[in-house]
């Protein structure tokens, strides 16, 4: 019989090993589910892992893949941080929509002026929004100790609601002839988060991502915040010995997510979206919860999650439109990723062992 | 990275110089991006069909390619990059929200044709925008509406507060309060497209309130299966697609999107090289927005009435918004006689007079 | 009241619409006391109302559809049960994960099933008691599955309070080493409340299919288990209030869009918020008033078990 033990450190081996092995597992079965569809598997998994990549439009797709992989990163950065010390923001695409809204009607307040100081200026007021949204929850939980999950998540809805009426009201566009949406910000140069150069896909959304990624690391390996943050989600009471204010924790966790959400949001309108529609946001919040975990809470582990994922979509796009399969078999096939990924860690932290039936 | 960078540039150069059709083959590519997924049974699936209806036109000269369930914005562009990559000669993009996409990638690519549905900028020759005259069908459903009606409120399922959908409102209004002035309407918005839980509770409610003709502009049947249940008493319309299961009752009639005539024609005549860019606003005229037929559920007489009237507005001898008509607020939008310019209807954002409620801002 | 609303028809209708989501958050509640996250109640939704669907066209029986809906959403936990309770996989993300494989195989599934109605499942006939006036239209004219969700309520409830089932399922989401320390079969009893969790999410899927819609389209759930993970904690795990937060959230639902039908002239934009903020505000005014309510999660909520020996 099989028996699972626990290994005292993680394995260095298996952690990098897992992914691999969970990615080729992924190709067998979902392999077999293209070929139930009547699909050519071979050729699915190709067009799904190896074109984006090294195919023949590489060059264009691997831009994109930042572009697709920034938000999600920035996003489950900062929600890392919250879920290492026990908080449960899943509201980040509330978040991401009300950062979105903050900066852009900032931007839009001030079109037609030029000035350099426009696009820095809208980023700060991304981070606020998204901020200010975060705090929601984050105040409540500290005062009337209301449960941050159910908060942040209706936060999601009413920011979809106030989406709805900035694109159709207050920030709609006053050339658009009364259709939905805002003016779009890639004719506005001082406000626009365009390509750092032509086709590089990486904006300054990315750089911030990879910034982010930095920050994070160090704050964790180095900061005594980041002790603090592991210590809290370890063992809260403990913390509470050491001198950790939970409340503060709190505000901060949740003050992070919101802003790094935020400015994901505004980096994303005022860039690839280009402007307030009634469907701006599409999912990368919630994506960026599985993001995080995906990248087991590190840093650096949530910035080869978040490529990781761009692949699988942009992948999938291509598998759709060249191959014609289904959406949901996409859609299906990333779920099947996802749960070899998460079910080969076992190997990192377990060792299997062979061991004889003993009596319970 | 300079030297990838580059070649990149270059590559990116290469494209532009071949309008990316570097897969040059003697059949057809005609490439589809939808904003929701084709089994809706509603938006998606009518563009859907009028997709297949090219295949089955053309055979082995075409080539089909779609990608379903597409949000609006940086994801759209991508994929429509791809395709024009990938080889597609002419690429529909089938929802209002990818507008400002299909001008950038139609930029970059100058041989390949671009259809956009319901837009209005062109900002390259490639680009072309369609849209269809769904307030022909509307001004049809309150004429059936207004006569129907035993409790003289009629309802309409709002999906967001934009001009296509106010310009419906208007036009079933209009046209129900002209054969019942003592009709009222009720609006609901739901805030949604797609979302039947919630069209169900819409539509629910507003029988409550004692409503029972039901009109909706969301893409789900769950309006129509809310009217079945009250057995017979409320009656209601197919929208998009004909929604033929529900016939004769509650469903009594349909606006059917049918883009068919409109793809095969365009794909057409990219295969024998007359493609130009156009702005059409195709109606019933066109056979691009299609009355489903109308059922024995209502009296032979109204049918004939509403039958008339569709050939009426087909003919071009009838606009549903011919003046005199106030807007809301008392204040006067079009004189005796006088017809609507498709302008002022594409940026409907007033409610015509005696209709209650604002509309969300 | 404004305009011509029924309080008895408003009564009635939020009742129903409450159902889908108050059987996924009596499932969830279960799961999560005994010690398990599972995030993905959407997608055990999706799957139950796609396989109820299925078998009850196929079979032409809505209480076998209902079976079949069930069973569909028990057969996808049974997933997220192995993942976290076997291989030791983070909750939150397995829950995820689910949710996101459960929309996508739904809809391949459901790929023939566009556009066909379901049989049709009528009123419970209680005969002449729908006919007493308020009561009747509240308390008698209900499918089975409004009763079936309340009765539900209670045996849940009961369960937990006095069953010593419930006890132990408790004691295991309290504290899994002191209960396994007393020789409960951790694992076991977990993969059993994940399946029961799996099997009502399934059914909340299956009454929208069938009843509440009833046809099947892709998306059809379209964001209602996120809302029943919301009532669980809302409920701050009792059942009752579970209870009670479906049908607040349910009857704020219903009632402004009845607003909206009466023309009651309060700003749209903030009808369609409101079930959401009010949802927000009646928590915290809750949580606020006894203080420590919200601390009322199982102490072991969301980790992983695994016996050393």
């Amino acid at each position: 019989m099989l028996k699972l033990e626990r290994r005292p450190t993680p394995s260095q081996f298996w952690s990098r090993a897992t992914p691999v092995l969970a990615v080729a597992l992924t190709v067998v079965a979902g392999g077999i589910m293209f070929a139930l569809l009547g699909k050519n598997p071979f050729e699915a998994i190709r067009t799904i892992f190896w074109d984006p990549l090294f195919g023949e439009f590489a060059w264009y797709l691997r831009g994109q893949l930042m572009v697709k992989a920034g938000p999600l990163i920035l996003i489950a950065v900062g929600l890392s941080l919250g879920f290492r010390a026990g908080i449960w923001n899943i509201g980040a695409e509330g978040q991401y929509i009300m950062g979105a809204i903050a900066g852009a009607a900032l931007g839009l307040a001030v079109f037609p002026t030029e000035n350099r100081l426009i696009f820095p200026a809208m980023v700060m007021a991304g981070a606020l929004g998204g901020w200010a949204w975060a705090m929601i929850p984050a105040i409540l939980k500290t005062r009337f100790n209301t449960n941050e999950i159910l908060v942040s998540l209706m936060l999601v809805y009413v920011a979809q609601t106030v989406l709805a009426m900035a694109s159709t009201g207050f920030l709609r566009n006053p050339e658009g002839a009364g259709f939905p949406g805002s003016r779009n910000f890639s004719g506005y140069e001082a406000a626009r988060n365009g390509f750092l150069w032509e086709g590089a896909g990486l904006h300054w959304g990315g750089v911030m991502a990879l910034a982010t990624v930095v920050a994070a690391y160090v704050l964790l390996q180095r900061h005594i915040l980041g002790f603090q943050i592991k210590l809290s989600g370890q063992a809260p009471r403990a913390a509470r010995y050491a001198g950790v204010k939970p409340d503060r924790l709190v505000v901060l966790c949740l003050g992070v997510a919101g802003a790094l959400a935020g400015m994901a949001g505004l980096f994303e309108v005022s860039g690839p979206a280009g402007q307030i529609s009634i469907d701006f946001n599409s999912g990368y919040g919630f994506t960026a919860i599985i993001v995080a975990f995906l990248g087991r809470l590190n840093p650096v582990g949530i910035l080869f999650a978040g490529l990781l994922m761009a692949l699988t979509y942009i992948g999938g796009e291509m598998a759709a439109t060249n191959l014609g399969l289904p959406s949901a078999a996409i859609q299906a096939f990333q779920g099947m990723l996802l749960f070899f990924l998460l079910a080969c860690d076992l190997l990192t932290n377990f060792r299997i062992r062979l061991a004889k039936r003993e009596a319970h | 990275m300079k030297r990838r960078t580059l070649l990149a540039t270059a590559a990116l150069g290469l494209s532009l110089a071949f309008g990316g059709a570097a897969h040059a083959q003697d059949k057809t590519k005609a490439c589809f991006i939808y904003v929701g997924p084709i089994g809706d049974l509603g938006w998606s699936y009518q563009h859907h069909q009028g997709a297949l209806a090219v295949q089955k036109e053309f055979g082995d000269k075409v080539e089909l390619a779609w990608q379903e369930s597409v949000p609006e914005g940086a994801d759209a562009e991508r994929v429509m990059t791809q395709m024009a990559l990938g080889g597609c000669d002419i690429i529909f993009a089938t929802s209002f929200g990818y507008m400002d996409q299909v001008n950038a990638v139609a930029k970059k690519f100058p041989n390949v044709k671009f259809e956009h549905a319901t837009g209005f900028k062109r900002e390259s020759p490639n680009v072309s925008t369609y849209n269809a005259r769904f307030y022909e069908g509307r001004a049809v459903q309150g004429l059936i509406a207004g006569k129907m009606t035993k409790t003289n409120k009629i309802g309409y399922i709002g999906s967001f507060p934009i001009p296509e959908v106010v310009m419906g409102i208007n036009a079933y209004y209009l046209q129900a309060k002209k054969v019942n002035p003592n009709v009222e309407l009720s609006v609901v918005w739901a805030f949604t497209w797609f979302d039947p839980a919630k069209e169900a509770d819409a539509a629910k409610a507003m029988i409550e309130q004692g409503v029972d003709v039901i009109a909706a502009h969301t893409d789900s049947t769950a309006p129509l299966a809310e009217a079945a249940k009250s057995g017979g008493k409320v009656i209601g319309f197919g929208q998009a697609s004909d929604m033929a299961d529900y016939k004769p009752s509650p469903r009594v009639s349909s606006i059917i999107d049918n883009w068919a005539p409109y793809y095969v024609k365009r794909v057409g005549q990219v295969m024998d090289g007359t493609w130009d860019q156009v702005d059409v606003w195709a109606g019933i005229k066109e056979g691009e927005v299609e009355i489903g037929e109308i059922t024995d559920a209502i009296p032979a007489e109204l049918k004939a009435e509403a039958e008339a009237m569709r050939d009426a507005i087909a003919a071009g001898t009838y606009h549903p918004f011919t003046g005199p008509i106030k807007k809301q607020d008392g204040s006067d939008w079009l004189a005796e006689g006088a017809t609507a310019p498709d302008g002022d209807l594409l940026g409907m954002n007033f409610f015509v007079e005696g209709i209650k409620g604002d509309i969300p801002k | 009241m404004f305009g011509g609303i029924d309080p008895s028809l408003l009564i009635a209708s939020l009742m129903m619409a409450s159902v889908p989501i108050l059987l996924a958050a009596l499932g969830e509640l279960v799961v999560e006391k005994a010690g398990v996250l599972n995030l993905g109640v959407e997608g055990m939704m999706i799957m139950g109302a796609i396989c109820g669907f299925i078998t009850a066209v196929e079979t032409g029986s809505p209480m076998l559809g209902f079976l079949g809906g069930a069973v569909g959403g028990a057969a996808l936990s049974l997933l997220f049960a192995v993942l976290t309770q076997v291989m030791q996989a983070n909750q939150v993300a397995s829950g995820l994960a689910l949710t996101l494989f459960g929309i996508g195989f739904s809809s391949l599934l459901g790929q023939s099933y566009v556009g066909i109605k379901p049989p049709h499942l009528g009123a419970v006939p209680f005969g002449p008691l729908a006919d007493i006036p308020f009561f009747g239209k509240v308390l008698f004219g209900h499918d089975l599955f409004v009763y079936l969700s309340i009765a539900a309520v209670a045996a849940i409830w009961a369960f937990l309070k006095y069953a010593r089932g419930g006890l132990i399922l408790r004691a295991v989401g309290e504290s899994h080493d002191a209960a396994h320390a007393l020789g409960y079969k951790v694992v076991r009893i977990r993969v059993l409340a994940i399946a029961f969790g799996g099997a009502m999410a399934g059914l909340g899927g299956a009454y929208l299919s069938l009843i509440r819609v009833p046809q099947w389209v892709d998306g059809i759930t379209a964001g209602a288990g996120w809302i029943a993970l919301a009532i669980v904690v809302f409920a701050s795990w009792r059942p009752w209030r579970a209870l009670l937060g479906a049908w607040l959230f349910g009857g704020i639902t219903v009632l402004q869009l009845n607003l909206q039908a009466a023309q009651a002239g309060i700003p749209v934009e903030y009808l369609s918020m409101s079930p959401y903020v009010i949802t927000i505000l009646v928590l915290v005014l809750m949580s606020s008033g006894r203080g420590k309510t919200a601390l009322n999660a199982p102490a072991c909520l969301g980790q992983n078990f695994h016996a050393a020996r």
